[in-house]
């Protein structure tokens, strides 16, 4: 299966799903720390994928989004953005509702 | 390889001429940025599609070179225009 599908199957079959460095609980990078700390605010119930695990995924992702970094959040299928959209998305209170949406 | 600040600016600036940018370097090493690109061509963009107009200008340094940059995006308030 190719990363594209692999990626595709992963954001079909998880509501709420976090690409990032590390893991919930030990992120590796400070832009994945502060996704977690966002979707852990406002418990959300979320599956994370750690790309430093799976070197396909890692570059995969990057072209299934055409973003660059990570960590990339994406609800019901759709790529919402990285930490900065994220925050924005979180003070504006347009993640919460997203996330209810998804719950 | 770090890049200065003005590099970046100069980059966004030629892909999106009318841009207002503000660049705070971080950590101090030309390497983890800041910026707030302000324009009047992102209305009607998605936050998604005005990040990526940016990281495109920046030609796929973001992630490479550029480790990080933390990026906002915004269209100028009614006042401002």
């Amino acid at each position: 299966m190719s990363a594209h599908d692999r990626i595709a199957e992963l954001v079909k079959k998880n509501d709420v799903v976090l690409f990032m460095k590390g893991t919930a609980l030990f992120p590796q990078c400070g832009f994945s720390s502060r996704a977690i700390a966002i979707l852990d605010r406002l418990e959300a119930k979320y599956e994370t994928v750690d790309v430093l695990q799976d070197a396909e995924i890692r570059h995969g992702i990057k072209e299934y989004s055409e973003w660059p970094t990570i960590p990339q959040l994406y609800v019901r299928g759709e790529f919402v953005g990285g930490s900065d959209i994220m925050m924005e998305m979180f003070e504006s209170g347009e993640l919460q509702e997203l996330l209810a949406a998804a719950a | 390889m770090p890049m200065a600040a003005s590099e970046i600016e100069q980059l966004i600036k030629a892909a999106i001429p009318d841009a207002e940018i503000a660049i705070r370097d971080l950590a101090g090493d030309g390497d983890h940025y800041a910026a707030r690109v302000v324009s009047k061509s992102f209305a009607g963009m998605s936050r998604i599609k005005q990040h990526q107009t940016v990281y495109s200008a920046l030609g796929g340094r973001v992630g490479g070179e550029l480790h990080a940059l933390q990026l906002e995006t915004a269209v100028p308030q009614p006042e401002n225009i």
